[in-house]
């Protein structure tokens, strides 16, 4: 693993995230920023996606529960060649592939289509109980954000495949501690997850959702897990990387006008 | 020979799973009452009861159809339509996955269950979800007809079945074509389309009409969405009275449709017969009663009407 290059690449697909969204006008740059050392790894580490093998489900698969995070998945795709990085400039316009949140069926690379919070990790378990039928070795990840898991679903869908011994599904929890009202302890609090995930019956691994290492080690240590599907509660700062948007609600859902995005793409080259 | 339409589905899936290594069966915990566990005993490698969480198995569903299979996802009609109206509209339909949904129980012939169990809703909502095809047949060949028609078509289905034995009304050896409408009956007084349990009780009311002197024609039409627009037309053209018979809010469903087809291809005044409020408990033969559509009730709302 050459964190050199990892970190050249999340840089890469940072200063991508805040251009999408700034040329938009739209989009979602905290949560998008706050997931890109997960999404860098996994694409560039752990799943053995290619633009060659992009179209088949003969190769790891993705489920972005967090949809509204779609910036940080387009623009990897982009680094990673699956698409042109200059279609980043057609995010969220009329006829694009780069639909607000992604849509399956547009896009190469796009596993399902997400958006409505708390269903992906269904789809995520179908796809384990899929690729377990299929005799398809080729593990599932989802990424969920930690306020998404204030849905209901996210824990029935964490019932089922601990209780379908999923042990080639890896949820990736994105614990930023924030959701558009605020603070998740100040508006309901979905922690603690550690414990939750345990009492499911997962396997649950707590990183630092920017240390490339930390990453890479959990999802090593997912793949060697027998019986019951794992866990990986990830803290991560929102906004990481841009100055005025670290840990700051406000920055969930709204785009930065030309002279912030002057200033997010500085601190993002400096990173 | 009286059988329901739920145990026919049941028995069609059982054939189907052995035939057909991409059908899975999913359930939340009601797979004894929607017959989805006569299927899962044929291939339970492929049966998943995902227990009380109907969000979730319409989820799983979709990954399961997103890696190539074809999931039939049972409940109760209320529970795997309107409880999870948002999951089927946004991980199924959108991304044009081959789901298919049965919803067993409906209508108010539920019976004693009363109104939290009484789906009257599910066409309306399920209708309006683009790209969802929605068909509602009324005896066991019926039902078995379709059944195997949604499992070939590449695309997401809801299916309406109810849980009381009814009459079979048409012949073991019937050729379907479930995309078009079926006149059972013909008469010269008033066309009378129905759908699901509504046409045994529609065809009823026309013995006792007929009794009378009053011929009506009987409509059976299962494949609500997409609609049979062609031959409903037709029948529109040749009748002046109208009717639409279905154990089903009255807003939404086949009455809604028929009314829609009409207003754009053959303008007509249309009476629909359904439900105009919630039920209540009671035998589903009491309930049918009470809210006038037993043979009976719909003899005297369509002769109310024609006088």
């Amino acid at each position: 693993m050459d964190i050199k290059q990892l970190r050249e690449h999340a840089k890469n697909i940072r200063i991508n995230i805040i251009k999408q969204v700034s040329n938009a006008k739209s989009g979602h740059p905290g949560g998008s920023l706050g997931a890109t050392d997960i999404l860098t790894v996994l694409y560039f580490e752990v799943m053995d996606i290619t633009a060659e093998n992009v179209k088949t489900k003969d190769r790891d698969r993705f489920v972005l529960s967090k949809g509204h995070a779609s910036p940080a998945l387009y623009a990897t795709l982009a680094e990673k060649g699956i698409i042109p990085a200059e279609e980043l400039m057609t995010f969220r316009k009329l006829h694009t592939r780069l639909q607000g949140h992604p849509d399956m069926h547009s896009l190469p690379g796009v596993d399902m289509s997400t958006g409505s919070l708390g269903q992906g990790l269904s789809a995520a378990v179908g796809m384990a109980l899929a690729n377990r039928l299929n005799k398809n070795d080729h593990r599932i990840y989802a990424l969920v954000g930690d306020g998404e898991a204030e849905e209901g679903q996210i824990w029935e869908a964490a019932m089922a495949a601990h209780h379908y011994k999923l042990d080639n599904l890896c949820a990736v929890i994105d614990e930023n501690g924030l959701q558009i009202d605020g603070w998740t302890k100040d508006v309901i609090s979905p922690a603690p997850f550690k414990e939750k995930f345990e009492a499911f019956g997962w396997h649950v691994i707590e990183i630092d959702g920017h240390d490339y290492e930390q990453i890479k080690n959990a999802f090593d240590e997912a793949k060697t897990v027998k019986g019951r599907p794992t866990c990986i509660v990830a803290k991560t700062i929102k906004g990481k990387g841009v100055s005025y948007m670290e840990n700051v609600a406000d920055w969930h859902g709204k785009a930065p006008d030309a002279k912030l995005t002057e200033v997010a793409l500085k601190d993002l080259e400096g990173m | 020979m009286a059988k329901a339409t739920r145990d026919a589905y049941g028995e069609e899936l059982a054939k189907l799973v052995a035939e057909n290594p991409k059908i899975v069966i999913l359930d939340a915990d009601l797979a004894g009452s929607t017959k989805s566990a006569v299927g899962g005993k044929v291939a339970p490698e492929r049966f998943f009861d995902m227990g009380i969480a109907e969000a979730n198995m319409i989820g799983v569903s979709a990954g399961l159809a997103a890696s190539g299979f074809i999931p039939f996802a049972s409940s109760f009609a209320m529970f795997c339509t309107g409880r999870v109206w948002e999951q089927v509209r946004n991980s199924v339909a959108y991304p044009g996955l081959n789901v298919k949904i049965v919803g067993s129980h409906s209508g108010i012939s539920v019976g004693e269950d009363g109104v939290t169990h009484q789906a009257i809703e599910d066409i309306s909502i399920m209708r309006s979800i683009t790209g969802l095809q929605v068909y509602v047949p009324c005896d066991q060949y019926e039902t078995k007809a379709v059944i195997d028609y949604v499992a070939e078509h590449d695309g997401p289905c809801y299916v309406r079945l109810g849980r009381a034995a009814v009459d079979d009304v048409y012949d073991a050896d019937k050729v379907f074509d479930v995309t078009k409408i079926n006149v059972i009956r013909k008469g010269t007084k008033a066309a009378v389309f129905a759908c699901g349990l509504m046409v045994q009780k529609t065809l009823e009311a026309a013995e006792l009409l007929a009794k009378e002197g009053i011929d009506i024609t009987v409509i059976d039409v299962c494949a609500i969405k997409p609609s049979d627009e062609e031959g409903i037309a037709e029948v529109l053209a040749e009748y002046d009275q109208i009717f639409t018979v279905e154990e089903h809010s009255v807003m939404g469903g086949l009455g809604t449709m028929i009314c829609e087809v009409a207003a754009e291809r053959c303008p007509k005044k249309i009476h629909r017969i359904g439900m105009y409020g919630f039920g209540e408990s009671g035998s589903w033969q009491d309930l049918l009663k009470e809210y006038n559509l037993d043979g009976e009730g719909i003899y005297n709302q369509i002769k109310g009407y024609m006088e």
